[in-house]
């Protein structure tokens, strides 16, 4: 094991270096089936069950192309802003692998199928900073290992492994962003911005679940620096499949801070990959990057060209959703929010959840309230993503109406929601089992305000003289006394007209 | 020897449908004569007595019901090693795949069943099908029945033999180099490769993606039609395969039969002759165009000056492909693996050994050429260099078919060769596909008739005639026409003047 | 031009995850020597302005429906397996990373 490696304090770094960014990203496609087979395209499953000839590499088998993954692969570009090839081709990289059914990986190498295009990033702060995107192709994914003996599931003294090929050859679509300059001390930020925009898009495209932690959005973090005031790019190190938006931010500030205290004592930076470790917040040495030539790149014999015809692109242009930032400026124009307060709901990771809930009939200023502050508390305090509290939009729209009609007080729409989180049902259902109705027979409520008047003769006194504001007393008791289940505005209509009668 | 194993494809098939013979005696026949002379020949690795009668007897009851599943229904075939058969193993003639038993069959495969041709076993080949002579089978050579000291061709050398010695009236071939039209020609029989995309490569254990064909072995031109007809076609699960009709070789071939060439235009190759061609070739091929001129046809000479660069550019694109292509076996999934048990082996050490231990000289000679050939710097000078060459081999056949309906070649610069002979020489064995190359890097149609037997030697020679691609129709007419021709000057059938071999092993 | 060297040999050996023998290297580097020598003619054409043929057919968008086809068995997957485990295929310790 190597030593704990020296980190320069951050703020130095920003002083002495400029970092350069590049990021790729790998997305697995929803697709039914495989890449290039008719293999159901399904997570986990009992181990080679998915899986037929072709995506076990067996001899003699063939690829034939998924065309909904090519038409994935055109949306995603079209949605990056990129130009769409005229005509491309599937190549061989050939290398050997265990996971790897045929020691060669169908992908894309000159030419891509999609090229040169940005993707906006919105930061924390609202400063929106442009991603170039480099290219997008289409590839298959590898099986999957594990390892057995030694260290569990480490590769490193594992006595044997075993191979489950239900992954191999499901559709990939990898991104690759141009080198990306400017960050500064953002660097991190960018990052993470960058790939949770990516997911945002992915998921409105409707072409992937984009879940990190299964593997479905993965990110290889490429990090160099450069010492102030010159231009020439460092180099590299490649840190593989960080698999969460947190991940992302802490590997490329761990790797900025690693490289300059390498840098800054005379060392030099060597090009391979990394591994990053989400219990320590550190990278660790892969292996030497293999150099290019060693791929054998060369265009794949059994598959055909593929040549977009250009009103196949404009129809799939056409079914293009509205993407995400569209939607916010949309949102925010018809929710009338500042440029704060969307951000707000932005980084809270709010506004699905948010536009959910407008659409089940609540209005937005109500909505938004809701989640972003009850909510969000409630999620915070148990640890879960906000989408992950065990209520629904709907049900927070239920909750709001209820509100509305006056059937309840703020104090006990809280109260129902508790109960819904609680897993006690609808909220009506919460409403009725722990009796949290609004207490509207007034003869109830007059029943409750004699005795309180009887109770407290001097602020009775009081109020009879005109003294109105000494009512909150009687209206505190009355409350009290209906376990908050009394409407206060009218209770204290009712008190003053008690005493004037 | 039974008359049975003498007679062609089509008269068995019409006498199965006609329930003179049933097809299990006619299989029962062709099982004896493989127990009885392929010992001294081998042209099988793997035969299947068992499961070739029963597919037999399925096909008399459908046709006792009145069911004729195809024309060649009920007729034996052996299936070249290279193709996946799940119910025999297919081993592609490499120590490799010794035993492997695919959970799938070929289309290939598939369709020949489907249309009721009985599969007697799967047909020794060149490891993977890299080879001209059958020498580089890990299980021992083919011997060519006319001079069992000699080769039967590769890679299909199993395929040609067997058809030779009567041991199946009927054969499949790949293709990538010349491996069906070289071992057709040394063995005087019929072999075909069609269109690039013409027939299924589904389940064919690839060697160079962008050339393998499979194609039909037989000892009759309309054999050859029939079985083409039976085994291509439209295939979803092969991306290269053509979606188009198939070329209608078996009217082609029937309607050459009548032995009319007249209005068809022929070119001969000027390029094809000279240096390094056996007289006895020469004057046989010579031969046969002034019989084809007889017949009607018009022949003229015609220039493809690239043709010349075709086996340079093919050894490089054949390995370079195969380099990838075997990189599957790798010990990790199916077929042989060295160093189990050996704990102190890493996974990427099993690999290495055995591949080592796996494959057999050529294999790795091409393996270690192709890998050189996509390498970064060479690309280039090899790989590129080699994909521009078939683009002028291309414009070659393009131009010369604006001029002619078929080209015509000798099939193989000289006989079949004493076993051994260019075992320690692979440039000298790389000449053997000289003039079959250019179709297989064009994509065209080509194949080879026997054209008699060579004066020096007694040799058969092989004639062969090229189409554009999707005109396979077009050299099944003139083989036809030829194949009539030449039997009735010789006053019989080429192929039943091979000897008569010992029933007895060697 | 320059032909293959002993080294390189063994480096495209290496590349290629074959373990050959000395002898071999001996072997395979005259041949592949003799063969390079005689392939080379087909450099000349590199500078030509011929646009390269990959596939024999000019077809294009050759696509399949993205709808599942019946695959294999576990069973038949592991088949052919030199060793199986726990529905998996079980191999040798893997010594290097992921790409
Ligand atoms: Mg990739
Ligand atoms: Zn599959």
């Amino acid at each position: 094991m190597t030593a704990v490696a020296e980190l320069m304090d951050y703020d130095e770094v920003l002083e002495r270096f400029d970092p350069v960014l590049g990021l790729e990203v790998h997305v697995e496609l929803n697709t039914n089936t495989k890449m290039f087979c008719g293999c159901a395209n399904v997570f986990g499953g009992e181990p080679n069950t998915n899986v037929c000839p072709t995506c076990l590499g067996m001899p003699g088998a063939l690829p034939v192309v998924n065309g909904t993954a090519v038409e994935s692969a055109i949306r995603i570009g079209l949605a990056l802003n990129c130009e769409i090839a005229q005509w491309c081709r599937f190549a061989r990289k050939n290398y050997f692998y265990p996971d790897m059914p045929k020691n060669f990986q169908t992908s894309q190498y000159d030419e891509p199928i999609a090229f040169n295009g940005h993707l906006d990033v919105l930061l924390d702060d609202g400063e929106v900073f442009r991603v170039d995107i480099e290219r997008a192709h289409m590839e298959e994914d590898t099986g999957k290992s594990l390892h057995v003996g030694g260290a569990t599931g480490r590769i490193h003294g594992a006595e044997h492994s075993l191979l489950d090929y239900n992954r191999a050859g499901v559709p990939l679509i990898e991104i690759v962003t141009k080198p990306l300059v400017g960050t500064g001390a953002r660097a991190p930020e960018v990052a993470r911005a960058y790939v949770s925009a990516l997911r945002d898009l992915l998921r409105a495209l409707g072409v992937s679940d984009v879940r990190m932690d299964q593997g479905s959005l993965r990110c290889d973090a490429n990090v160099s620096l450069m010492p102030k005031g010159t231009e020439v790019f460092g180099t590299r190190t490649e840190t593989k499949n960080v698999n969460s938006l947190r991940s992302v931010e802490r590997a490329v500030r761990y790797e900025m801070t690693r490289h300059a205290a390498v840098l800054a004592g005379g060392g030099t930076i060597r090009q391979e990959t990394r591994h990053f470790d989400e219990s320590t917040g550190s990278t660790s040495s892969g292996r030497a990057k293999e150099t290019a030539e060693d791929y054998r790149y060369f265009p794949e014999p059994d598959l055909v060209p593929i040549a977009p015809a250009r009103e196949w692109v404009e129809q799939l242009a056409a079914t293009l959703p509205e993407l995400p930032w569209q939607r916010r400026q949309r949102i925010q124009a018809e929710w009338n929010l500042t440029d704060l307060e969307l951000r707000d709901l932005v980084n809270a990771d709010a506004l699905d959840i948010v536009a959910a809930t407008v659409d089940a009939g609540a209005p937005p200023a109500e909505a938004r309230s809701w989640w972003v502050s009850y909510l969000s508390q409630k999620a915070n305090a148990t640890g879960t993503e906000l989408t992950a509290l065990p209520i629904t939009p709907a049900q927070v729209a239920k909750v709001i109406a209820l509100v509305a009609e006056g059937s309840l007080t703020n104090k006990l729409a809280r109260e129902v929601v508790d109960g819904v989180l609680a897993g006690e049902g609808e909220p009506e259902q919460v409403v009725e089992q722990r009796g949290l109705k609004v207490v509207s027979d007034d003869s109830a409520l007059l029943a409750a305000i004699d005795e309180a008047l009887a109770a407290q003769p001097d602020v009775a006194e009081k109020i009879r003289g005109g003294k109105v504001a000494a009512a909150g007393a009687i209206v505190g008791a009355v409350m009290k006394a209906t376990k908050g289940q009394a409407d206060a505005k009218r209770v204290r209509e009712l008190i003053i007209s008690r005493c004037e009668s | 020897m039974s008359d049975l194993i003498r007679q062609t494809a089509a008269e068995l098939a019409a006498k199965i449908a006609a329930r003179e013979v049933s097809s299990v005696e006619v299989t029962q026949a062709h099982l004896d004569r493989i127990t009885a002379v392929d010992p001294a020949v081998h042209a099988f690795l793997h035969v299947d007595a068992e499961g070739a009668l029963a597919a037999a007897r399925k096909v008399d009851e459908d046709i006792a019901q009145g069911h004729v599943a195809s024309p060649l229904a009920g007729v034996p075939l052996a299936l070249k090693d290279v193709l996946t058969t799940q119910d025999m193993p297919t081993t592609c003639g490499s120590k490799m795949l010794e035993g492997w038993v695919p959970p799938y069959d070929a289309t290939v495969t598939r369709r020949l069943r489907e249309a009721g041709v009985i599969i007697l076993g799967k047909t020794n080949m060149d490891e993977f099908a890299m080879g001209s002579s059958t020498e580089n089978s890990a299980y021992g050579p083919t011997r060519n029945p006319w001079d069992l000291d000699r080769i039967p061709g590769g890679s299909g050398g199993g395929s040609s033999a067997a058809l030779a010695a009567f041991e199946a009236p009927l054969a499949i071939g790949t293709d990538t180099g010349g491996s069906i039209r070289q071992p057709g020609a040394v063995t005087g029989t019929v072999g075909v490769k069609p269109t690039y995309g013409g027939v299924s490569r589904y389940g064919l254990v690839a060697f160079s993606s962008s050339l393998d064909q499979a194609g039909p072995c037989a000892r009759t031109v309309l054999d050859a039609a029939l079985l083409h007809e039976v085994i291509a076609g439209h295939d979803p699960l092969d991306s290269t395969s053509i979606d188009q009709p198939v070329p209608a070789v078996v009217a082609a071939a029937r309607a050459g039969a009548a032995g009319d060439l007249s209005g068809v235009k022929v070119g001969v190759v000027r390029e094809f002759r000279g240096e390094g061609y056996q007289p006895g070739v020469v004057a046989a091929f010579d031969t046969a165009v002034d019989q084809l001129r007889k017949l009607g046809a018009e022949v003229v000479e015609v220039s493809c000056p690239s043709f010349t660069l075709a086996l340079p550019a093919y050894y490089l694109i054949a390995p370079s492909e195969c380099s990838s292509n075997l990189a599957r076996f790798d010990a990790m999934r199916y077929g042989l693996r060295v160093g189990e048990g050996d704990a102190a082996l890493s996974a990427e050490q099993v690999m290495s050994l055995t591949r080592e231990a796996g494959f057999g000289p050529e294999v790795k000679r091409r393996v270690i050429l192709g890998t050189y050939a996509l390498s970064a710097g060479y690309y280039d000078a090899y790989y590129g260099s080699a994909q521009k060459v078939r683009t002028l081999i291309s414009r070659d056949f393009a131009a010369a078919y604006e001029q002619v309906d078929v080209l015509v070649a000798p099939t193989t610069p000289t006989t079949a060769f004493p076993i051994g002979e260019r075992v320690g020489d692979p440039m000298q064995m790389y000449l053997a596909d000289l003039c079959t190359i250019p179709s297989n890097l064009a994509g065209n149609a080509a194949m080879s008739v026997p054209c008699g037997l060579s004066e020096e030697d007694g040799l058969p020679v092989g004639f062969q005639i090229m189409a554009p691609a999707l005109a396979d129709d077009r050299m099944y007419r003139v083989a036809a026409a030829y194949e009539v021709a030449r039997d009735a000057a010789a006053g019989g059938a080429l192929i039943h003047r091979v000897p008569e071999l010992e029933a007895s092993a060697r | 031009m320059p032909s293959i060297s002993r080294d390189e040999v063994a480096h495209l050996a290496r590349l290629a995850r074959l373990a050959v023998t000395e002898d071999e290297l001996d072997l395979f580097a005259g041949q592949l020597d003799v063969i390079l020598q005689s392939v080379a003619r087909v450099g000349e054409v590199a500078s030509q302005d011929v646009p390269p043929t990959s596939h024999a057919v000019p077809l294009t968008n050759v696509f399949r429906e993205d709808v599942v086809r019946p695959g294999l068995t576990q069973q038949q997957a592991l088949s052919g397996a030199p060793a199986a485990e726990d529905g998996r295929f079980r191999v040798p310790r893997i010594l290097g990373e992921e790409q």
